[in-house]
């Protein structure tokens, strides 16, 4: 007998992270890598000894998409060398389990990415999180489920073509630029001098429906291209 | 042959109207702050429009693609998407030309039009560089770029409508006169009848390949 579908999202998203936890390969290389790059963010976004404003919501940010999409293309490749994603594909599954089994992975891997990055940026940058807390983890949930929805899919398509390291980038950032805009901008709201929550709630609303319709619309496809490949 | 007759009329028509167009526009009126500068919208904003109905064009057959896997939708899908970028071309070198006469600069990240042609010029490009170079099984994944490029039209829109809001900047005004509605309607046809001929060029293109690939392939059985 075949397992419920919530029962399927929870073994393959479990896969993926007792196969991380046990390499920890991803995890140390993706937050070294995001952490090297807001530190080169900051050696041209500091001047004068004083960061410019709003540098730490847009380096976060960069941070973010840049070593989530290392991280997206490491474990689809992990998944290639030894041909388990056909494997999975193989099994008696719904599509939709898959997608988002391997999606729930992607979003642990990016919050213990933002568990280190953050709390870098908020003392490089001398950011205030008075008030703003809950706020700022609503975008960075929103905007990760957004971000990883849009790249799982793709990475997951990728898994297969050629030249696949350099198309992901190229075709996850064109596609996920509402997010980016989004993201930078309400966080930049909340972390400004006189946190404007008005706008940050705005923005966080955008989000919330970008996610709502990109993940459906994910869904669709990936059980439409999944199917017979 | 119907089909010939059809895109050779519209090749025609599109030839005709081009070159009646510098008479047409020489004919408007001047703008009154803008003057000559204000002229290059009559070339600008059609090939805006034509690349927007092409994205919907794209997005549609893949999503039809996506779901039926019928060869027409994917050779309508891969005109329309190789057609974006062209007439993204031709809006992304128009339109800073015209904003560095009117505004002053080159580039305004403060319009939403320009940027919003921008991402989205940018989207079909990367359906391209899929098709190109991502191998076999590389028609499904384009046409997942297609649907989501177009479902992402209005999230750009809107984020960058509301993100320039920050950075408040003159707008340009555009109520038509009569007069200017005219030559705008002439190249709005004019592009029109290109698009459309193009589009059905590069879809029989598309189609001859795959018949000269079957009989390559019948011949090697």
């Amino acid at each position: 007998m075949t397992p419920g579908f919530w029962k399927t999202v929870g073994i393959i998203a479990r896969k993926d992270l007792v196969v991380e936890a046990r390499s920890r390969e991803l995890l140390y290389t993706t937050v070294f890598f995001a952490v090297a790059v807001v530190l080169i963010f900051s050696f041209s976004f500091v001047v004068d000894g004083a960061p410019l404003t709003d540098a730490a919501a847009g380096i976060l940010w960069v941070a973010l998409a840049f070593s989530g999409t290392l991280a997206l293309g490491r474990t689809f490749e992990r998944e290639r060398q030894s041909e388990t994603l056909k494997a999975l594909l193989l099994a008696p599954v719904e599509r939709a389990a898959l997608y988002l089994g391997k999606l729930i992975g992607m979003l642990v891997i990016m919050s213990l990415v933002v568990a280190v990055v953050g709390p870098l940026v908020v003392v490089l940058f001398r950011v205030s999180l008075d008030g703003v807390f809950w706020h700022l983890l609503g975008l960075l949930v929103a905007g990760g489920l957004g971000f990883a929805g849009v790249g799982t899919l793709f990475g997951a398509m990728l898994n297969r073509s050629q030249s696949r390291d350099v198309l992901l980038p190229v075709v996850l950032y064109p596609l996920t630029v509402p997010v980016m805009i989004a993201g930078v901008s309400g966080t930049a709201a909340l972390l400004s001098a006189e946190p404007n929550m008005a706008r940050a709630e705005v923005w966080l609303s955008m989000l919330v429906f970008f996610d709502a319709v990109f993940l459906t619309l994910a869904l669709w496809v990936f059980d439409a291209v999944m199917a017979e490949s | 042959m119907g089909q010939n007759r059809l895109i050779a009329g519209l090749v025609v028509v599109a030839i005709v109207l081009f070159a009646g167009a510098p008479f047409v526009i020489d004919a408007a009126p001047y703008e009154s702050t803008m003057g000559l500068i204000q002229k290059i919208f009559y070339f600008h904003v059609p090939s805006a429009m034509v690349m927007f109905a092409s994205a919907f064009v794209c997005g549609i057959a893949s999503a039809i693609y996506l779901a039926r896997r019928t060869p027409g939708s994917d050779r309508m899908a891969i005109a329309g998407a190789e057609l974006v970028v062209v007439f993204g071309i031709i809006v992304l070198v128009t339109g800073p030309l015209w904003a560095r006469k009117a505004w002053g600069v080159w580039w305004d990240w403060g319009d939403v039009r320009l940027v919003t042609s921008l991402v989205l010029w940018l989207i079909f490009v990367a359906y391209t560089l899929l098709r190109r170079f991502a191998g076999p099984g590389s028609d499904v994944l384009a046409a997942a770029v297609g649907v989501f490029g177009m479902a992402n039209v209005p999230f750009v829109y809107w984020s960058v409508n509301v993100w320039r809001t920050l950075h408040p900047k003159t707008t340009v005004v555009r109520t038509l006169s009569p007069e200017m509605r005219f030559p705008f309607y002439w190249c709005l046809a004019a592009f029109l009848c290109l698009y459309v001929a193009l589009l059905l060029l590069r879809v029989r293109l598309e189609r001859s390949k795959s018949t000269l690939e079957a009989v390559y392939a019948e011949l090697e059985d």
